[in-house]
């Protein structure tokens, strides 16, 4: 009679709910899974036979929360806070109504609980969890722009308090079976084979089936309400740290707080109501769907390889060549070898390539250092990674990146000298930043066998790779390209070969806007707050002196010198070239360009920047120039898609947050678009360009696009496969 | 409409505001009653002429709740028929009794009303009381709410004041403050304060330091960089101040006003009612204003209030012969100065808050009383009173010698 779960009761009248959803791998809230609970909690009632209920799962976890893909199209169905409200109130009265059958409700967490699957157990009398590290507990609805809706931000706070409620909810990680202990999430700690033994002992006890929450004079732990002068701080610094964290693009720590607040200070049944109606607010505003969207369905595809050609069979893992042992080949070395990857790291000195392999030792050391790794474990990554000036130590390689300074030349002859002793059938990548692959081709023995991997900086760290395909990359190679990515443990996009490829160019923009604002007399600290006020990780000209000015103005000279009368120049090229070429500040590396980097202090805006760009008598608001630093970008990849150099909306936002940090609120550039409204944006454009320059002119695909009112995603169909 | 007048003034001296202060062990009502008392009696104050007793009170909750103004005045003994209630506005609550005082009489409401406040920081500390605007997350968002450390901070670095030059103002207001000591200029409004067998607990001002050096003062540890980095308040405010780079810490426990237990209160009357008092009065109010001003830097109000209660009394900056602008931070009283261009030689001429400390409730009051009894040793005939407010305020009074 149920479908996602077998109950059988002893002899002593205890049933055991085990669920057990069939064709996944992980439970998840399904409608049948609820309908399930709701008879499961009839027949618990009912039959006077029974007299407790363990709950538990027949998976390796327990339940791991909502299905994602059916909240993501919550938004474009144009649910109303009202459905929504009734959408969270009917999970949430279901687990209510486990709170308060009458009969003692104990949960065997034999496995990880998330989301749902934690407020679940939160609803249940006991709780006993499995004392495996696999075996966490978390409510991590935040990081999906959500906040649990079913009890979660109501029973936390009085189980542990508000202060403690208040950082596990809006942090959303998960806590080890100890910690959960200690704090009071859970009663008891077990072997996971005992726990649901454990849950049957502890109703055969007899225990009094009422919550905490329900018995009569009942406090918070750490007390509530505004008179305890402690929670008025907990909620005060809570609300600048979260301002701090999200620079208040994100509503749903800011809506967490809200019910934390408004729902300890009233009885129990109403505080649900409460709760129901800040998720409400969350699931019907867009930036919820934006970091489902975009995050977990468009991330998680591309994860999947979903560009990966068919019928390409997998192979076994390379052995992979890197050609150059600086910043980025040490680094793509060590991360092959730390998946497991045999690695040949080759530059043009034995010590310039044994200083490459140096680099993995010492991250490994580090690692040893802080007991996140064994000594072992690291000696055998260090094995995997050959450093030589020997090209003949590649002949056995499947696939050779080659990572060396961006120059033509250079890269040529090294590619010339890997290939002659390389097999026929070897993959050739590049990971150029900005030089068209298709022109890199040309010294590789076969353009079908060339591909770009355009990793980030710094390799560790950097979750995504570009990888581009020229007119002429076959199939194999790019499924070889998307596989080695894969192995990575890295996020590909897949382009189309053009100058700056899409994240270049897109990065681009954001570093020239920032430096036209500045020679526009724009107070440079407005322009560095209001991009971090936008999301931005770094301001458009700490970046740039990340990156170093010299680098930009001879790309933009390179670029000059290859299109010829093709080129148009930045709008912030007289800013590049008096800075490099007259005041002669060319970047953090080189001891200063936009800041000063005064030792022992933190860096700050050269106090000279107001005598060469002298300060506009009037200074536009915080919100325009937040305005200009997002809507450029995003025109940019508009420009790019238009060009088809970015081929799918999913790439292009995946590809703009992962790596040129362009804000996860927005859902990515397109996304951008996308939630300002198509039309929306092409007038701002409009406007902007007007007051501004042609830079902000729309192209005429995305001026169509306003004109029919078609946004770049097509809205999913609710449940369809993502 | 009728004038209102200043009869009289009284006020307890300031204890330190912490458990080991002197006054700690008076309750507050007790403390704002022995002010009362002491009003009656220096002025042989038939208490039956009273229409109102009204007390300025920011933290109006535990010994300090329950209409405190009504039950001081029962507790001091004043006629059963005298009403009281308690109001808050924030700092300026006790200028703001005396402001209310003036309106019921000019208003010709009353004849005769008590202005005044109390704040006893040692037994209901600050914030004691809650509140929504910093402890609902929702208005704390919406009223971009910052610690007002945080807001003094920010007038510093949006107006370049260094650690030095907030240094050196505090010291100033502990040289004048220990001058004005030294030669009694507060003698004659100072009520001591008795404990239940009468022995004196304290009869002077208990906070000043006077031996202080800038070298002491420069020792001392910036009070709101926590706050403002670790806290995450500095980002609240960069929002609202998005052209400033980082917020220059400058303001510590030397610089800003000490905590204080005290309270003050001043006789007010209509001229018709003096003659009834068998009293000549000593002031007029000549105007009054409370003014709205940005709240997440919250202390700009003082010159706002002051231009606004000029232009009621149809005056200038140039017509004030004294200041007294409440030293809640240094860089407020230095921000005033700024923007009225009013001289440091006519502001704050014997110390204030920095030195005598600021029993929030009451230093309205005491701050109008003091710069009365300046006026009369200085033979000078105006003064304007000031003070910044609690979520973007500020509050200001002109009197006349009459």
């Amino acid at each position: 009679m149920y479908k996602t779960l077998t109950a059988v009761a002893d002899s002593s009248g205890i049933l055991t709910a085990t669920i057990d959803l069939p064709d996944r791998s992980m439970n998840v809230f399904t409608p049948e899974l609820i309908a399930d609970l709701d008879a499961i909690v009839r027949q618990l009632k009912d039959d006077a036979a029974l007299r407790g209920l363990v709950i538990t799962s027949g998976k390796a976890s327990f339940i791991a929360g909502a299905d994602i893909k059916d909240l993501v199209t919550a938004y474009e169905r144009g649910i109303t806070p009202r459905q929504a409200f009734d959408w969270s109130q009917s999970l949430s009265q279901l687990l209510r109504r486990v709170e308060t059958v009458g009969k003692p409700v104990a949960a065997a967490i034999n496995g990880l609980a998330l989301g749902g699957g934690l407020e679940l157990a939160l609803a249940c009398h006991y709780r006993v969890l499995a004392d495996d590290p696999k075996a966490v507990l978390g409510l991590p609805e935040v990081k999906i722009g959500l906040l649990p809706g079913a009890g979660g931000t109501q029973r936390v706070p009085r189980l542990i308090g508000i202060a403690a409620a208040a950082r596990f909810l809006t942090d959303g990680s998960s806590l080890p079976p100890a910690e959960a202990l200690k704090i009071g999430l859970v009663h008891e700690l077990a072997p996971a084979a005992e726990a649901v033994a454990r849950a049957r002992a502890w109703i055969a006890t007899g225990p009094e089936p009422v919550a905490p929450w329900d018995r009569k004079g009942f406090r918070i732990p750490g007390g509530a309400g505004l008179m305890n002068p402690a929670i008025g701080q907990a909620f005060s610094v809570g609300t600048a740290l979260v301002t701090k964290l999200t620079q208040r693009n994100y509503p749903a720590p800011a809506e967490i707080l809200s019910a934390l607040y408004e729902g300890t200070t009233v009885p129990f049944d109403t505080a649900l109501r409460v709760e129901s109606k800040h998720f409400a607010r969350l699931l019907t505003g867009p930036v919820a769907r934006n970091l489902m969207r975009t995050m977990f369905v468009c991330k998680g595809e591309l994860d999947k390889l979903s560009r990966r050609p068919a019928g390409v069979p997998r192979g076994s893992p390379p052995r992979l060549g890197v050609l150059g042992a600086g910043m980025m080949g040490a680094g793509i070395a060590h991360v092959a070898a730390r998946a497991g990857l045999e690695v040949v790291l080759l530059d043009t000195t034995a010590e310039q390539a044994a200083r490459g392999r140096a680099h993995a030792q010492k991250e490994l050391a580090r690692e040893v250092e802080r007991g996140r790794r064994t000594t072992e474990s690291a000696a055998a990554v260090l094995g995997r990674i050959e450093a030589t000036a020997d090209y003949e130590r590649l002949a056995r390689c499947d696939l050779v990146i080659e990572a060396v300074f961006e120059d033509r030349a250079v890269k040529a002859e090294v590619t010339r000298r890997a290939a002659a002793v390389l097999p026929k059938t070897a993959v050739i990548a590049s990971n150029t930043s900005t030089l068209p692959i298709t022109g890199l081709s040309a010294a590789a023995p076969s353009a079908a066998r060339f591909i770009g991997l355009h990793f980030f900086s710094p390799v560790e760290k950097m979750p995504l790779v570009e990888v581009i395909v020229t007119k002429k990359t076959g199939d194999e190679t790019l499924a070889r390209g998307l596989d080695l990515v894969a192995l990575l443990k890295k996020t590909p996009i897949v382009v189309n070969d053009s100058r700056g490829f899409y994240t270049s160019r897109v990065f681009g923009a954001y570093c020239q806007e920032g430096q036209a604002m500045l020679a526009e007399g724009i107070d440079p600290a407005l322009i560095e707050n209001a991009a971090r006020v936008a999301g931005m990780p770094v301001g458009p000209l700490a970046v740039t002196d990340e990156v170093s000015l010299e680098l930009q103005y001879r790309v933009a000279l390179q670029t000059r010198t290859d299109l010829g009368d093709r080129y148009v120049a930045p709008v912030s090229l007289p800013v590049l070239k008096h800075f490099v070429e007259d005041l002669k500040r060319l970047g953090r590396k080189s001891g200063g360009g936009f800041y000063d980097y005064p030792a022992g202090a933190p860096k700050r805006l050269w106090p000279g920047l107001a005598a060469e760009y002298p300060r506009a008598a009037v200074q536009p608001s915080l919100a325009a120039v937040r305005e200009r630093l997002l809507h450029i970008q995003a025109l940019e990849a508009a420009r790019c898609f238009e060009a088809g150099v970015v081929t799918t909306p999913a790439e292009a936002d995946v590809g703009s947050i992962l790596a040129i940090g362009f804000p996860a609120w927005t859902g990515g550039t397109l996304s951008y678009i996308d939630t300002i409204g198509v039309a929306r944006f092409v007038a701002d454009c409009a406007r902007l360009a007007r007051a501004h320059g042609e830079r902000f002119r729309a192209p005429a695909a995305l001026r169509a696009r306003a004109k029919d009112g078609t946004a770049y995603h097509t809205p999913r169909a609710p449940g369809a496969a993502a | 409409m009728a004038d209102a007048y200043i009869y009289d003034h009284v006020r307890s001296p300031r204890g330190r505001g912490k458990p080991d202060g002197a006054l700690h062990e008076v309750p507050p009502v007790e403390l704002a009653s022995q002010v009362l008392a002491a009003l009656r009696e220096r002025s042989a104050l038939d208490t039956r002429v009273v229409d109102d007793v009204i007390l300025g009170c920011v933290t109006p909750v535990g010994d300090q709740g329950s209409g405190i103004g009504r039950i001081a005045a029962l507790n001091a003994g004043y006629d059963e028929n005298v009403a009281g209630y308690q109001l808050n506005r924030f700092c300026a609550s006790g200028l703001e009794a005396v402001n209310s005082a003036a309106a019921q009489i000019i208003a010709g409401q009353s004849d005769v009303a008590v202005g005044g406040g109390v704040e006893s920081m040692s037994r209901v500390p600050m914030a004691s009381d809650g509140g929504a605007w910093y402890g609902d997350p929702a208005v704390a968002r919406r009223t971009y709410f910052v610690p007002q450390g945080i807001g003094a901070d920010l007038i510093a670095t949006l107006e370049g004041f260094s650690r030095a030059d907030v240094d050196a103002y505090a010291l100033e207001s502990q040289r004048r403050a220990a001058t004005a000591i030294a030669e009694g200029r507060f003698a004659r409004s100072l009520a001591p304060i008795r404990d239940v067998i009468g022995e004196t607990l304290l009869e002077r001002d208990e906070l000043p330091r006077p031996g202080t050096t800038l070298a002491d003062l420069g020792a001392l540890k910036p009070a709101f960089q926590q706050a403002g980095e670790e806290g995450g308040f500095a980002s609240v405010a960069m929002l609202r101040y998005p052209h400033v780079e980082a917020i220059r810490y400058v303001h510590t426990a030397g610089n800003s006003s000490g905590i204080v237990d005290g309270a003050a209160a001043v006789l007010l009357g209509s001229k018709a009612a003096g003659r009834r008092l068998g009293r000549a009065p000593r002031a007029r109010i000549r105007a009054f204003a409370s003014i709205g001003s940005e709240p997440t830097i919250m202390l700009t109000g003082p010159a706002l209030a002051t231009q606004k209660a000029l232009k009621r009394a149809r005056m200038s900056v140039s017509d004030i012969d004294l200041f007294e602008v409440n030293e809640a931070f240094a860089a407020v009283v230095m921000r005033f100065m700024r923007d009225t261009g009013a001289s440091h030689d006519r502001v704050n001429v014997n110390g204030g808050a920095i030195a005598l400390g600021h029993p929030l409730g009451a230093t309205g009051a005491v701050i109008l009383g003091t710069v009365l009894d300046e006026l009369e040793r200085r033979g000078l005939a105006t003064a304007l009173v000031t003070l910044c407010v609690g979520g973007g305020m500020g509050t200001a009074t002109i009197i006349e010698r009459v």
